[in-house]
């Protein structure tokens, strides 16, 4: 085997201890860096100049596939184009007979809470994003849109699909962000059965086909059945109320175990999606002082009337205009602690 | 002097390059598994062979890319691709005279090494990945050497 003929090579034994002293050094950064990565959160600007240095790469990953994917639709046959036409058509016209129920539903709602003195609830906004065909860490159930701050996106914002929740925005760079799916292990959302409005907690369990869930907080005696639908609850103010997360597929009652062992499929195609939905909306009414504590602290005072209604008309402005990273900010305040397990 | 260690440098920004592309290329399911450590090997590699031109500090960023690729805690593969590149370059004059095969088998325990430390890393931040999957790519990392030695060792006698 040829060998590198190099300069310093020969001296290499006189240079292990400079050699171990910068090791040590590097290693004691990596090891700040983990840690204050990790506890403090301070990196922000770090890492979203990391993901912009990163982006170029992962569209040039993803462009084989999407390369692929083009070519797979220009060729696509005629046939194939008018079934799918057909289908889409079908689909469309199902939805507008939903749609026109859930409208009059909705107004139904807006009187009734009038009546109870209850706040309206603000309309969701959302944006399309594209997912990148990127290979992340296999054990993390992660991925990245292509969509970033320069669109509005804010960390801690809700992604759905076509049929449930899909994930929350962990990272924002530039023009892209990364999203962790509800399949992950670390994640957690807050969810109420529809049945019978039973709050709980559903949190991902990393399996490879992304397609289980848990409901580790349900005692044995918790009215679950399979085939119950789990709604978002909107606690803790990172996802909208009312959105479809998951079907119970298992209920175990264990008598020697105090909980009992349930399991959900999520709505969402986690592992299949091409592209999502980023939801803006007003957190409720109920969240708002959070809100208010996080951002300016004499606000928070109970019994302060501007408490409620300072974050509450921010929050709406935020809804109302289009998306700036800056007034998006009360969005992202109230997270409850459950939202992401501590890691 | 200035040529010979300008060849080992463009072709350790273009492997470093490739190497990183590689690692988050769109695999299928099964693949994804196997996907060797692209970009250790490389490391491990340059700090065998050229350790001035890819020493330690190569290693901390290479790894530190990785970190903002994968979207783990940073650090963490910077602080393994360290270790790992310091054990090569403090060894490499006896590394480079082993055999092959006793090279692979070394290759085998940095990479083992290097799959503990992100092992361990993982638990202490709070994502325990226990499944037997991570260790596969250390057979296809190990696998992969012999080819990576004979293909990088071609740029370098023509260096």
């Amino acid at each position: 085997m040829a060998l590198l003929r190099e300069p310093g090579a020969r001296y290499a034994p006189a240079r292990s201890s400079a050699l171990g002293v910068k090791a040590i050094v590097l290693g004691l950064v990596a090891i700040t860096l983990m840690v204050v990565d990790h506890r403090e959160q301070h990196l922000k600007s770090v890492r979203s100049a990391l993901a912009l240095a990163a982006y170029p790469f992962q569209v040039a990953a993803h462009s084989p596939g999407a390369a692929w994917e083009w070519l797979k639709g220009t060729f696509a046959t005629r046939n194939a184009l008018v079934e799918e036409n057909r289908r889409l058509k079908l689909h469309d016209w199902r939805n507008d007979l939903r749609l026109m129920r859930l409208e009059a539903v909705e107004q139904e709602n807006l009187r009734l809470r009038k009546l109870v003195d209850a706040a309206p609830r603000a309309g969701d906004r959302a944006m399309l994003a594209g997912i990148l065909r990127v290979d992340l860490d296999p054990f993390r159930h992660r991925v990245i849109l292509d969509r970033g701050a320069n669109a509005g996106v804010t960390k801690g914002q809700a992604v759905v699909d076509g049929d449930g929740v899909f994930g929350q925005v962990t990272n924002v760079g530039p023009y892209s962000s990364e999203v962790i799916l509800l399949s992950d292990l670390s994640h957690a959302i807050p969810v109420q059965i529809s049945r019978n409005g039973l709050r709980t907690i559903a949190q991902g369990t990393g399996d490879e086909e992304a397609r289980t869930l848990t409901l580790p907080y349900l005692p044995r005696n918790a009215d679950v059945k399979k085939d119950d639908v789990l709604l978002t609850s909107g606690l803790g103010g990172v996802f909208p109320r009312g959105y479809p997360v998951a079907r119970v597929t298992d209920v175990k009652r264990d008598p020697s175990q105090p909980l009992a062992i349930v399991t959900a499929e999520p709505y969402a195609a986690l592992a299949r999606d091409n592209e999502v939905l980023l939801v803006w909306f007003t957190p409720p009414p109920e969240l708002a002082p959070a809100a208010a504590a996080a951002s300016t602290p004499d606000a928070a005072k109970p019994g302060a009337p501007e408490a409620t209604a300072k974050p509450a008309a921010a929050a709406t402005r935020t809804a109302a205009d289009t998306p700036k990273p800056v007034a998006a900010k009360p969005t992202t305040a109230p997270r409850a602690p459950a939202q992401e397990r501590p890691r | 002097m200035n040529a010979e260690r300008s060849a080992p440098r463009v072709l350790l920004y273009v492997s470093a390059l490739l190497g990183l592309l590689l690692s988050v290329l769109p695999l299928p399911h099964v693949l994804e598994w196997l996907r060797p450590d692209f970009l250790l090997l490389i490391v491990i590699w340059f700090a065998l062979m050229a350790p001035r031109a890819g020493g330690l500090l190569f290693a901390f960023v290479a790894g530190l890319a990785l970190d903002a690729f994968r979207g783990v805690v940073l650090g963490q593969h910077a602080f393994a691709f360290v270790v790992v590149a310091y054990l090569v370059h403090r060894f490499h004059l006896r590394i480079r005279m082993k055999p092959l095969l006793q090279q692979s088998a070394l290759v085998f325990a940095l990479l083992l090494l290097y799959q503990a430390l992100l092992w361990w890393i993982d638990g202490v931040t709070g994502h325990p990945v226990n499944s037997g999957a991570r260790w596969l790519p250390l057979v296809t990392g190990t696998l992969l050497w012999p080819v990576l030695t004979g293909f990088l060792g071609r740029f370098q006698t023509r260096a």
